[in-house]
């Protein structure tokens, strides 16, 4: 590069635009990536910062606009033209070949070099070791990949971008799965690698991890561009309303229901080092949202309760009885229903029929005598169908070719089967389209009206707001606060969601 | 490439001490299994199922598998049979370009079938193996190719001091270990084994390995079919490779290849198609009716997965151990 070329941003986007089917999750994006910066990425789920990442790193191509390196357009196709051009995207839980030497999975994958060229086994080795002291990492490289932690996992991609001299390396919520001594290691290795004049885009929920590492900052909501900043120039506060201030949705409209007795109660669980002296109540007919951040122990809390993997202590009451639930048979005998957040690993048996799906969770009901019988199988699957406007081609299809929304719907119609009494639902509208979701809160609204406690875990916070009664959130592994839906704003759910230490710079 | 060459150093060791402990036992009960013509039994038992199990080594690392190889050596060696059977003019070393050839191709035709279609190869290769065998009998009209009709030369290779066949064997192992642990696509075989997922967004030709890991199968199983013929003296449609798939297989998974592909050495491969020769050979002397054969190599086979199931969660616990102190 000539060194007139030197304020040229390494990336310009200009009116990156990207739709899936027909749903455009990122719109008329411009964005400049410096050369020696390191740069967050930050917004809700599902705001476009990952697909903008993907582009960069040609997992997704955009539906529309330009991508320029070093103020020449490229076309960025393929995960391996990214590479070639010095783009690599390090994954969460970083993609490799478990059964290969730590060398081999550095190297493999270079363009260069024959079929049938050889393998320098000691040069592939020695060059390796020489990155992995470069990153002062200490990692055998002739090791298979296998049994490697996360975060070594991690340092052998961010050694492979430097081996293929990358010069801009994004890295998408890398701290998630690592503890506080790993991100030190990696904040450390970042500020090198930019210091040497190289780009990071960061990606990451934790504000605080963005204050420390970070030089600008830009903010993704609903699929837009919202703002791109010298991270010094905004405060917390600044950040969170960037993220969250969207209009709320007006399909979104809470049914007056009359609240009856406690019918789920929870006092004091704790599971040392998930979640930590959790209790609330859930009424008859009330919605209670768990709101905060992904990570913060919700799921583990709904796990613990439906007795997936049981509280150490604590204890769980319902309908004023103290009950031990050390199993989800259990869970399901005493009224409980829980709907899973991932319904492609823990709701639905893809290949089996609608059917069978939807009665998966009552074997008592269609087989009396042990036997099951289809009249009676057909019948409650047809009546859920019905009820919940299940679009299907037909009840012998298999679940797995119907739609998200469909396939969620009958995941919902499973557990009312059951006519419980307690209703949890972790994420039900994740990935699921508009119109489907607004009926979906419809439902959610019906069932409350009809008598059973809801707890509804969700991160959309227009969905909370909209939907819930009281809104519980948690940060961290505990509860940090108990919204009345009177005081329950975004503002209000998000502070409370954010771990400590950024919470009291938002105070300040 | 030194703990890593370790680990496989330690499974390898493991068939190598099964291999010793075994020629011991049968040793002791018949002391004529240890003498060098016992071993020159072994060594001519082994060549078919050594070029077998180096194609299928690969196709299983790659995470899949030929169950066709038995009826491809059939197929490969029928027609290189009836060729010297109606074409008495053709020089008898053509056989070796006829039956390799006929044997890539069958292979490569599992292989587009594999990738092109989609189809999982367990059930590909099944289907190919009754369809080869069933070409071998229309083509011969189920008739045997006899013994005075498969050229002297070609027999003389599997007789002498050192036969030519089993030069041929070794030979084929050490180029296959050559490629599969000394060349840039070798090396993609284990990586797409692996970890499938990956390998494309790694630049691999995730197709292209696939029917070149499925055509050199067919190509040794067409080699081993000319080299049938060699041996015995005759190439007979229902007899010829009959059961080859089983012994292949069971040789390579004894061998310590993973069956969810990614892991294996030929160093392995070779020992267990050692020890299964080992096995065949002492049957008979220990009285062992030959109709038992099958049985045992099953047994075998079962008692190979649970020993290597055994010393790999060891693998596990150990590199687990040596994380938690790091």
């Amino acid at each position: 590069m000539p060194a007139a070329a030197a304020d040229t941003p390494l990336i310009s986007a200009r009116g990156i635009s990207k739709s899936f089917a027909a749903i455009e999750v990122l719109r008329d994006v411009d964005l400049d990536l410096r050369r020696g910066e390191i740069h967050a990425l930050l917004g809700e789920n599902g705001a476009g910062k990952s697909t903008f990442a993907k582009i960069l790193a040609g997992v997704h191509r955009p539906t529309r606009g330009t991508l320029s390196l070093n103020g020449e357009q490229v076309d960025i196709n393929s995960p391996i033209t990214a590479q070639k051009l010095g783009i690599t995207l390090i994954h969460q839980e970083p993609i490799s070949f478990p059964d290969l030497s730590v060398a081999e999975n550095l190297v493999l994958g270079r363009t260069r070099g024959a079929a049938l060229g050889r393998v320098r086994w000691a040069e592939m080795t020695r060059e390796a070791r020489q990155l992995m002291d470069l990153l002062g990492v200490r990692i055998d490289v002739t090791k298979p990949m296998r049994g490697l932690s996360i975060a070594d996992q991690q340092m052998v991609e961010i050694a492979r971008a430097l081996a293929s001299d990358s010069r801009l390396i994004i890295m998408d919520e890398p701290t998630a799965p690592l503890t506080p001594k790993e991100v030190e290691t990696l904040f450390g290795i970042a500020r090198r690698l930019r210091d040497e004049g190289r780009t990071i885009v960061f990606i990451s929920h934790r504000l605080e991890e963005v204050r420390a590492l970070c030089d600008r900052v830009t903010i993704f909501r609903d699929g837009n561009k919202v703002a791109t900043e010298e991270i010094g120039n905004l405060t917390d506060g600044d950040i969170i309303r960037l993220m969250i201030g969207r209009p709320l949705r007006e399909y979104m409209k809470k049914q007056g229901t009359s609240i009856g007795e406690v019918a789920l109660m929870v006092d004091g669980l704790t599971l040392p080092g998930v979640f930590h002296d959790i209790s609330f109540e859930v009424r008859k007919g009330e919605i209670v949202g768990l709101g905060g951040l992904v990570g913060a122990g919700r799921t583990d809390v709904a796990r613990a309760i439906f007795g997936v993997v049981p509280a150490t202590s604590g204890t769980v009451t319902i309908d004023g009885k103290a009950v031990s639930i050390t199993d989800p048979s259990q869970a399901i005998d005493l009224g409980l229903a829980f709907v899973p957040e991932d319904r492609a690993i823990a709701g639905i048996f893809r290949t089996l029929s609608v059917e069978e799906n939807i009665t998966a969770a009552v074997p008592r009901r269609i087989a009396p005598g042990r036997i099951i019988r289809r009249a009676i199988e057909k019948a409650l699957a047809q009546e859920s169908v019905r009820k919940l406007r299940i679009r299907l081609a037909s009840l012998r299809q298999p679940i797995g070719e119907l739609s998200g929304g469909n396939q969620q719907k009958a995941i919902l119609a499973r557990w009312l089967l059951t006519d419980p009494s307690v209703l949890i639902l972790d994420e039900p509208t994740r990935g699921i389209d508009i119109g489907v979701k607004a009926e979906f809160y419809d439902m959610i609204g019906e069932l409350a009206a009809g008598g059973r406690a809801i707890l509804l875990i969700s991160s959309e916070l227009p969905e909370l707001l909209a939907l819930c009664d009281r809104v519980l959130v948690m940060s961290e592994g505990r509860l940090t606060a108990n919204i009345a839906r009177a005081d329950a704003t975004q503002e209000s759910i998000m502070s409370a969601a954010v771990p400590r230490s950024a919470r009291q710079a938002v105070a300040a | 490439m030194s703990a890593l060459g370790n680990l496989f150093l330690r499974r390898e060791a493991g068939i190598l001490v099964m291999i010793v402990l075994f020629s011991i036992a049968v040793g002791i009960a018949r002391p004529q299994f240890l003498t060098i013509n016992e071993f020159r039994i072994v060594l001519l038992l082994i060549p078919l199922i050594l070029i077998g199990a180096m194609g299928e080594m690969l196709v299983i690392v790659a995470r899949h598998v030929d169950l066709s190889i038995g009826s491809t050596q059939a197929l490969a060696a029928i027609i290189t049979g009836m060729m010297f059977k109606f074409l008495p003019g053709v020089p008898w070393p053509v056989g070796f370009i006829v039956a390799i050839g006929v044997g890539a191709g069958l292979g490569f035709a599992n292989g587009v079938l594999t990738t092109l279609f989609r189809l999982p190869s367990i059930i590909v290769t099944l289907g190919t193996l009754n369809l080869y065998r069933g070409l071998t009998f229309i083509v011969s009209n189920a008739r045997q190719v006899d013994r005075q009709y498969i050229p002297s030369d070609l027999k003389a290779m599997s007789t002498g001091a050192v036969p030519w066949i089993i030069v041929i064997a070794i030979a084929i192992a050490i180029l296959t270990y050559w490629f599969a642990d000394h060349t840039r696509v070798g090396r993609q075989v284990y990586a797409l084994g692996s970890n499938p997922v990956a390998a494309p967004l790694r630049g691999i030709r995730v197709n292209a390995v696939t029917l070149m890991v499925f055509s050199i199968s067919g190509a040794l199983a067409g080699l081993s079919g000319i080299m049938y013929a060699s041996r015995w003296g005759f190439v007979n449609p229902s007899n010829t490779g009959s059961g080859f798939e089983f012994q292949v297989i069971a040789a390579v998974v004894i061998g310590g290849v993973s069956i969810n592909g990614g892991v294996g050495s030929v160093l392995g491969v070779v020992f267990g198609v050692l020890l299964l020769g080992c096995v065949s050979a002492a049957l008979p002397l220990l009285g062992i009716p030959g109709t038992a054969q099958s049985a045992i190599y099953g047994a075998v086979i079962i008692i190979a997965l649970l020993i290597d199931r055994s010393v790999r969660q060891r693998g596990i616990r150990a590199l687990a151990m040596q994380r938690a102190r790091a």
